[in-house]
């Protein structure tokens, strides 16, 4: 006769994840029965907003989506309204967009890297705990998002919702000597930022093997001067690890969203029905042979091989590509030529635009319908977290599963790591639902 | 003696604003030897139980529990400061307060039975006393790391009261209003950001919320008739990231119903 055993093991506040979610598991006679990622941040409804907004909007609406990835949701709002216009921006303005978000990699992934997820693998609940005993390692990541912040302020005028962007180009472009004061910065960071691989690369890595559909942007043309399109930011193609590979226009054939109950940000599907992720892993796999020499090298000195499939080694992908952003911005900041003309006019026309870009945490896609008067007719935002959320909860069943004998706590701490393998952006993931009236 | 406990709370926002006490690179590891960091969830695990005598309030009130969870924090908070203009004023999701909710509600596409929201975003204040509010869309660092230590210090926090003209003027910045005829808010938004925007070009867009007893009607009168904006546009540029501080409100009012009148004259 069997004895049914259950357990519960179950967070009501996930922490160190930007945003407000949960996380439920439910395990009977050491069997995983159901996993939940329950995300309860409230709905803000940015896409019914914009309806009646100009199409110059949307950069700074949008921005408020997410204090750590503004940048991102300006560049795929411009991309769209660009798209709809018919505006193709000159390449001193490309270059200004590149090394923009080149600051927000760093910024948010060195935020992720040391103060969100080391804690975890060094088994600390925080990074102001842990740098009792690091404090090297803390110290090296404040300085090193330091660097990310400033870079933000120089180009975009304010490191959190920054001021500078606009469709069409920048309010205002950077002198070159403000832009150069910060390479001895960035070549201190550069080393600081390789001894960090090289410090993530000896974390202990919980074993778990997950077969996801990758998907990410891929450049087809490169930025200030270089022939080689390079690691995938600002723009590109969507292509993925089953072989898809279309212009952003044509996102909507290809993805979905589904509304499920215990979640105020929508799930992303391929219309497949695959579950699919984004994000650093992602990129990894489809852009490994685009990453600059530095990154290249260090990848292969650790032994990361594409594609990586273990979802806690994703730590070590977001350091590598830390790599790949300093390296990127030193050599966008050695060829900038201060542009005439900061933007390039635009006037309204009436159209649809798609625009997408690779936030830190994977594709994020804008589509806008613009009228002839230039007002928006209609807004759809799909950022990272939602299109994740499967793959998430995925990965927490597939790993519960695997070390369903560790006791609760120890059980409990690595599920939320691995959700936190995600980098998720609750607060960014929530913003799209349709408003459901309670006067009370 | 025992460090002041901490704590940080987010309610209907982006983050951002909780974000900058970890953008305090050079004071963060300070900072936290001077207070306990008892219950900060974007930066720590570890929650200490209540009550705290210090509590950062980011966000605005969007949902039933929320309206709730608020009157506890209150309840366990020794002084309550709200950082922030989601917590200030509403933030951008109190656009919805303006919005006709048939329209909203029009735009249904998929279970909203699965979703609980109330019809309007409103700041901290509305639903409990608050010892202190700081502006900002975001709030900038170093404000934000003056009132912490204002409250250690025991004093009251100093941030200015005037409005961001003044700041462009101690900068230095060209007045991108007179120079370019670019329309700007600066003379109305309440200062704290260093006239960040004029300094790049940029009309201010308000992101620090009225000043105290700001003239804007004058404001948007000249905007309206001297730099040719139109009474749409006043109102989207009065209505964005503080749309529900009562001064900003009332005269995108006053726009909308010129406006009205305007359009009934010609018809």
């Amino acid at each position: 006769m069997s004895h049914s055993h259950d357990r519960d093991i179950s967070v009501a506040a996930l922490a160190r994840v930007e945003g407000e979610g949960a996380m439920r598991v439910r395990i009977r006679d050491d069997h995983v029965e159901h996993v939940s990622l329950e995300i309860y941040e409230p709905p803000r409804f940015f896409e019914a907003m914009l309806r009646g907004r100009t199409y110059l909007e949307p950069p700074d609406i949008t921005a408020r989506i997410c204090g750590i990835c503004p940048v991102a949701y300006q560049l795929s709002a411009i991309n769209a309204i660009e798209d709809a216009l018919g505006v193709d921006a000159p390449p001193a303005i490309r270059v200004l967009r590149r090394l923009l978000y080149c600051a927000e990699w760093i910024e948010s992934h060195v935020l992720h890297v040391f103060l969100l997820h080391a804690p975890d693998f060094l088994g600390y609940q925080s990074a102001i705990e842990m740098a009792a005993d690091h404090h090297e390692l803390v110290e090296r990541g404040l300085r090193l998002r330091k660097l990310g912040n400033r870079l933000l302020e120089v180009v975009g005028g304010r490191a959190i919702h920054p001021i500078n962007v606009r469709v069409g180009g920048f309010h205002r472009a950077p002198l070159v000597r403000e832009l150069r004061e910060l390479l001895p910065e960035l070549a201190w960071a550069l080393d600081a930022a390789q001894d960090t691989v090289r410090a993530v690369a000896t974390f202990p890595f919980p074993e778990l093997n997950q077969h996801h559909v990758y998907v990410a942007l891929r450049p087809d043309r490169g930025v200030g001067g270089q022939a080689d399109p390079g690691y995938p930011l600002e723009d590109g193609r969507v292509v993925a690890s089953d072989g898809l590979d279309i212009p952003v226009q044509q996102w909507p054939r290809w993805f979905r969203e589904d509304h499920v109950p215990h979640s105020t940000a929508l799930h992303g599907r391929m219309v497949t029905g695959a579950t699919y992720a984004v994000g650093p892993q992602a990129r990894f796999a489809l852009n490994a042979d685009r990453l600059s020499p530095p990154a290249a090298d260090l990848a292969a000195e650790v032994g990361l091989i594409a594609p990586e499939r273990n979802p806690f080694r994703s730590i070590l992908v977001r350091a590598v590509e830390l790599v790949e952003a300093l390296s990127e911005a030193q050599r966008l900041i050695e060829v900038y030529e201060r542009p005439d003309e900061p933007a390039v006019a635009v006037e309204p026309r009436e159209g649809v635009g798609h625009g997408v870009t690779e936030a830190p945490r994977g594709i994020l896609y804008h589509r806008y319908a613009i009228d002839a008067q230039g007002l928006i007719t209609d807004a759809v935002i799909t950022p990272p977290t939602a299109q994740n959320q499967p793959a998430m909860e995925a990965d927490l069943a597939g790993f519960v599963q695997r070390h369903v004998h560790l006791p609760d706590d120890e059980l409990q701490w690595q599920s939320e790591q691995a959700i936190r393998n995600y980098d998720p952006c609750i607060s960014c993931s929530t913003h799209f639902l349709t408003l459901e009236v309670d006067r009370g | 003696m025992s460090r002041p406990s901490l704590a940080v709370w987010k309610f209907a926002s982006c983050d951002g604003c909780q974000l900058s006490l970890l953008s305090a690179e050079d004071e963060l590891l300070t900072l936290a030897e001077e207070v306990h960091i008892a219950h900060f969830l974007e930066a720590t695990r570890e929650v200490a139980p209540g009550p705290y005598d210090v509590s950062l309030v980011e966000g605005s009130i969007t949902t039933p529990a929320d309206a709730e969870r608020i009157r506890h924090v209150r309840s366990i908070s020794g002084t309550l400061i709200t950082i922030g203009a989601c917590a200030t004023a509403g933030g951008i999701q109190a656009l919805r307060n303006l919005a006709d909710v048939e329209a909203y509600t029009n735009l249904v596409y998929a279970h909203p039975e699965y979703v609980s929201t109330l019809a309007e975003s409103t700041s901290i204040a509305q639903h409990v006393p608050v010892d202190f509010e700081l502006r900002g869309c975001p709030v900038e660092v170093p404000q934000l790391l003056e009132v912490v230590s204002a409250l250690l210090a025991g004093r009251k926090p100093v941030t200015p009261p005037h409005a961001v003209c003044l700041e462009c003027k101690l900068r230095g910045a060209v007045c991108v209003m007179v120079a370019h005829g670019t329309p700007c808010l600066g003379p109305i938004t309440q200062a704290g950001c260093g006239a960040r925007c004029p300094a790049f070009n940029r009309g201010c867009y308000g992101c620090f919320g009225p000043m105290e007893t700001p003239n804007t009607a004058s404001l948007s009168d000249r905007l309206h008739d001297e730099l040719g904006v139109d009474d749409d546009d006043l109102a989207r540029l009065l209505r964005t990231f503080n749309a529900d501080a009562p001064e900003f409100r009332a005269e995108a009012r006053r726009r909308d119903s010129i406006a009205a009148a305007r359009e009934e004259a010609t018809t």
